[in-house]
């Protein structure tokens, strides 16, 4: 770099502005490879921008906080976010009705193998409680997740990528589970998918069936709120 | 718009407020969540509007944790000291998730037969 775009690096990375742009071109970017990838799960958009957004950080050596207090502008409608997941959770209410034992019951006990096994597999090859506390919400959807993980002393921008990744993995492996186990039924198939991987999962259900997407939507919802007020419950009661 | 901006911020902060102020362990904007969905079910419907508004934010809720996920930049090494478990946690606890899920929920329908959802293809 010559001198005079040294200056203009300096002065553009003082300003929050820069930050943000580079946030919303990388997501741009991630969306535009993942629609040119036929919507793969494996090209999630997240991965990308925050794959592409890190290299360019640590090429041009800026730290974190810099890059946050540009980014912060983003970050901060996550709740406000969080609070719209009352819509699609509302319209879904005539299918809860129709079968309100079935679902209650099936969530309830996938949220918790979600909870269980996560932390029980990590604990068992030896994980350190940090990384334990910000993996056991991996299944919810990110804002919800990393409200968890803060509140219990956990690393919530760790939590976001394992968020991320428990998605693509179900996402993409869920299908062929289902198909391996034998479960056809779409209501069945569509809630187990957006029980353990959420949004991206909910994205990949409805690719396959109408009923499935909307199960998984539900799922999704139901899971947030379920993990929300029973994990900090659990996680205060054992240790 | 304005309107319904200001009670979904509104919303999220009652929701922050009786977290403190109850001590929940829950998220505030969860409760906030949970507020907002009390008030479709008084209402018995979503105003326009308002699903304008939560909408706008849905359709662009996975740019939202970018820079948090950015943050994961802070962990590398932490996450290469660990990156064993945390594999084998994630596609473990994802694939058991999912089948038993899947498989309780068929028992549970199976028995009360009342979903009509016909087994298809996929």
């Amino acid at each position: 770099m010559g001198e005079g775009l040294r200056d203009v690096w300096v002065y553009l990375s003082a300003s929050p502005l820069l930050a943000l742009t580079l946030t919303l071109a990388a997501y741009q970017m991630g969306n535009w490879i993942y629609l040119k990838g036929g919507r793969n799960p494996l090209l999630n958009p997240v991965l990308i921008a925050v794959v592409v957004l890190v290299s360019i950080l640590l090429a041009t050596g800026t730290d974190y906080a810099t890059y946050f207090e540009g980014a912060q502008f983003v970050h901060f409608l996550l709740g406000a976010a969080t609070v719209s997941l009352a819509l699609p959770l509302y319209r879904q209410i005539e299918r809860v009705r129709k079968s309100a034992l079935a679902i209650t019951v099936s969530l309830l006990i996938g949220s918790l193998t979600a909870v269980a096994s996560a932390v029980a597999l990590a604990w068992g090859l030896g994980a350190s409680k940090e990384i334990l506390v910000s993996l056991a919400p991996k299944s919810v959807t990110a804002p919800v997740a990393m409200g968890i993980a803060e509140q219990l002393g956990g690393l919530p921008s760790l939590t976001a990528v394992l968020v991320i990744l428990t998605g693509i993995t179900g996402a993409a492996l869920g299908p062929v589970l289902l198909n391996i186990i034998g479960v056809k039924d779409m209501a069945a198939r569509g809630l187990a998918i957006g029980t353990a991987s959420h949004g991206i999962g909910t994205a990949r259900a409805f690719q396959v069936s109408d009923v499935a997407g909307a199960f998984a939507g539900l799922a999704m919802g139901l899971n947030a709120l379920a993990t929300a007020i029973l994990l900090p419950l659990l996680w205060n009661w054992l240790f | 718009m304005i309107f319904y901006l200001t009670l979904i911020f509104g919303c999220q902060l009652a929701g922050e407020l009786l977290k403190v102020g109850l001590g929940l362990p829950v998220p505030g904007p969860v409760i906030g969540m949970v507020l907002l969905f009390a008030g479709l079910v008084i209402k018995q419907g979503i105003p326009d509007d308002l699903a304008k508004v939560g909408d706008a934010f849905l359709t662009n809720l996975s740019l939202l944790f970018v820079p948090a996920g950015v943050g994961v930049m802070l962990h590398i090494t932490l996450i290469g000291q660990q990156a064993l478990a945390i594999t084998v946690a994630l596609i473990g606890s994802t694939l058991a998730t999912i089948a038993v899920t899947a498989l309780v929920m068929r028992a549970m329908t199976r028995n009360n037969g009342n979903t009509g959802m016909e087994p298809t293809d996929g």
